[in-house]
């Protein structure tokens, strides 16, 4: 076995993991304070991505403003998806609000290629290219880049959760009929996390697009992102964290060691059996609440 | 004054509980399977291969989740997975040289055991893991499909349906596929109307409105549970072989992605969740809808003059689509069918609504 590869694939996959992580970080987000899962974060992403580059290229912004503008942009976004649709969706079947951010998903994958066209987008936003070396180790600097930038969000996140209204946040997540009888907005802190994980989504969005270039196959990043949120615990940053970069990790493993073996393709498969044996095995995760309940 | 309820009353029990209680309801359903039947005579051929043919095997795949879905109140977002695993099972009986009727059947057995056991597997889950894990069952079962070359047939990966024979008669041509489609869709059908009737049926729906008080009744979730999954994959895996043999004629593993899983979702959730006449509508729309709205928009564009970008048409499916799923369960969570009863019920005493029960 060729150790130096195994050393690279790992290296490059926690950075990638950690890219894959900052998509997750709005489906925790969400789940942890409405209990509403959202299928849409991967096509929001790539809206993010779209959005970002037509405010570069069409309208001619410098990038320094354009990314703002974009992560400004998309948290009313997150906010109008919220009060349109997901608020009216409170006291319905769980299969009703998976199939209403699944719609959301299929529209928007095919709303914004179609009105932007379809061929892959550059958008550079000065990420050096060129590989770096590390000893004997070839880590490619966009991810690495990448990675830490979605470390630092993620970082950021956490720390959010202990200001004022982080805490309120987690009230409302620990318990939505206490926190209303004390007077905390419930609804106010639900449409806050759709914002928020929206903003986090155009964050990956900017990233992944600024490595693989904008199309409509950023939404492909949800598989990865639920992964990793199932792998990490629903409900637990933290979770997102560690579970980001185990899911970086067997998934650049399985490209190097397993392609050669089964010809190609082995990268799209590992989230998805990573899903089912958390499922199998442990089902609230590494890091959530045990509150699954069973019948 | 469609629906002539004003004067009908039954003296007998069993002529309220037949299937169709009103004559007016059997005058149409025989009017409708009468118009099915003489299709292929009546219609240009196009119509009845192009349109017809693919709206019942959608409508019965419908149908099939629609069971799991609706009934039961579970959640699968793999059942293109799930039709996919018949139609290759029976494909590769055939070539085989086993009968077609033996390899529909062995098709949905083999999709029922392997859909079960996924589904048996995140069974002690609900909502969001059951999805999850029916997601990633999609995604596997793609994966193992078109990396093994046994399955997936070699380098070109599409294989081809031998010519067969269905009950003796060859399958070639339009007529004796697309009756095939129908006998398959009839009988699913009925089976749809009548499961509903029974103790299969009933425990079901127990168990959708709340699966704990559906066990202090004494329904056993866990047995009702796997055996809602296993008749719902049974019958996607036929309708995944009637597919491959009436439709696709050479499969490859592209044709069961999630697309096609996502595509029969919002079938039902447009023509409404629990409903046996929602599939027949939703499969239509959702079939026919970006078809029209293209149509409709070259049309518009050729006559005003616009030139439209060749990409916003291609992806008029998807956002169709979506604006669909989303409109529906926004505005008639129930679907087509919803709206259909709500039209039949102001008809059926139409002008006496005093009569209305």
């Amino acid at each position: 076995m060729d150790w130096i590869l195994l050393a690279e694939l790992s290296a490059n996959g926690v950075f990638v993991g950690l890219m894959y992580a900052l998509v997750s970080l709005g489906i925790v987000l969400i789940y942890k304070t409405s209990g509403t899962a959202n299928l849409a974060q991967g096509a929001i992403a790539m809206t993010g991505g779209y959005v970002t580059w037509a405010l570069a290229t069409l309208v001619g912004l410098p990038m320094w403003l354009a990314i703002p503008a974009a992560l400004a942009g998309m948290f009313g976004f997150g906010l109008l998806m919220e009060r349109v649709a997901l608020r009216r969706m409170i006291g319905q079947p769980v299969i009703m609000t998976i199939m209403l951010t699944l719609g959301v998903e299929i529209m928007l994958r095919g709303l914004l290629p179609g009105v932007f066209g379809a061929a892959v987008k550059r958008l550079d936003i000065g990420l050096p290219q060129q590989p770096l070396f590390v000893g004997e180790l070839l880590i490619n600097r966009a991810t690495l880049i990448g990675g830490s930038i979605s470390l630092l969000l993620i970082l950021i996140s956490l720390a959010f959760f202990n200001s004022r209204f982080g805490v309120v946040m987690r009230a409302v997540a620990d318990d939505q009929t206490a926190s209303w009888s004390v007077g905390i907005k419930v609804e106010r802190a639900i449409a806050v996390a759709w914002g928020l994980a929206a903003v986090s989504a155009t964050a990956a969005g900017v990233l992944w697009g600024s490595t693989q270039g904008i199309d409509w196959s950023l939404s492909l990043l949800l598989i990865k992102a639920l992964a990793i949120a199932i792998l990490g615990g629903l409900d637990s940053i933290p979770g997102v964290l560690v579970a980001g970069v185990i899911v970086g990790v067997a998934e650049s493993l399985a490209t190097g060691v397993l392609d050669p073996l089964v010809g190609g393709g082995s990268r799209d498969v590992v989230a998805a059996v990573i899903i089912l044996v958390t499922l199998l095995l442990k089902p609230h995760g590494l890091f959530g609440r045990h509150h699954i309940e069973r019948v | 004054m469609f629906y002539r309820r004003a004067g009908i009353r039954h003296t007998r029990y069993q002529d309220e509980r037949q299937l169709f209680p009103l004559g007016f309801d059997r005058g149409l359903i025989i009017a409708v399977i009468a118009i099915l039947l003489a299709a292929p005579f009546l219609f240009d051929r196009l119509y009845v291969s192009g349109y017809l043919l693919p709206w019942l095997i959608w409508t019965s795949a419908a149908l099939g989740l629609n069971l799991l879905m609706g009934w039961s109140g579970q959640i699968h977002l793999g059942y293109g997975a799930v039709m996919g695993i018949g139609a290759y099972g029976s494909v590769h009986l055939v070539r085989l040289g086993v009968p077609l009727e033996i390899a529909m059947i062995a098709g949905g057995l083999l999709s029922a055991t392997i859909g079960t056991m996924f589904g048996g597997a995140a069974l002690r889950m609900k909502g969001i893991y059951l999805a999850m894990a029916t997601l990633a069952m999609q995604y596997v079962v793609d994966f193992v499909i078109s990396h093994s070359s046994v399955i997936s047939g070699g380098s070109l990966a599409t294989l081809q349906v031998p010519a067969v024979r269905f009950l003796g008669i060859p399958l070639q041509g339009d007529l004796p596929t697309y009756y095939l489609a129908f006998g398959v869709c009839f009988v699913i059908t009925l089976f749809m109307l009548n499961v509903r009737r029974t103790s299969f049926g009933r425990a079901l729906a127990a168990l959708r409105e709340k699966d704990y008080a559906a066990q202090i009744l004494g329904i056993s979730t866990f047995r009702y549970k796997l055996l809602a999954f296993w008749v719902s994959s049974f019958i996607g895996g036929v309708v995944g072989s009637v597919l491959a043999v009436t439709y696709l004629r050479a499969i490859s593993p592209d044709q069961f992605h999630i697309e096609l899983s996502i595509q029969i979702l919002a079938m039902i959730i447009v023509g409404g969740l629990g409903s046996v006449l929602g599939p027949f509508f939703g499969t239509a729309l959702i079939l026919f809808a970006p078809i029209l709205l293209n149509n409709l928009l070259g049309f518009t564009a050729g006559t005003l003059g616009w030139s439209l970008p060749i990409d916003l048409r291609a992806h008029l499916p998807l956002m169709a689509y979506g604006a669909l799923v989303i409109g529906f369960l926004l505005y008639e969570p129930l679907g087509l069918a919803k709206i259909y009863a709500n039209f039949r019920n102001y008809l059926l005493v139409w002008p006496f609504r005093h009569a209305q029960r």
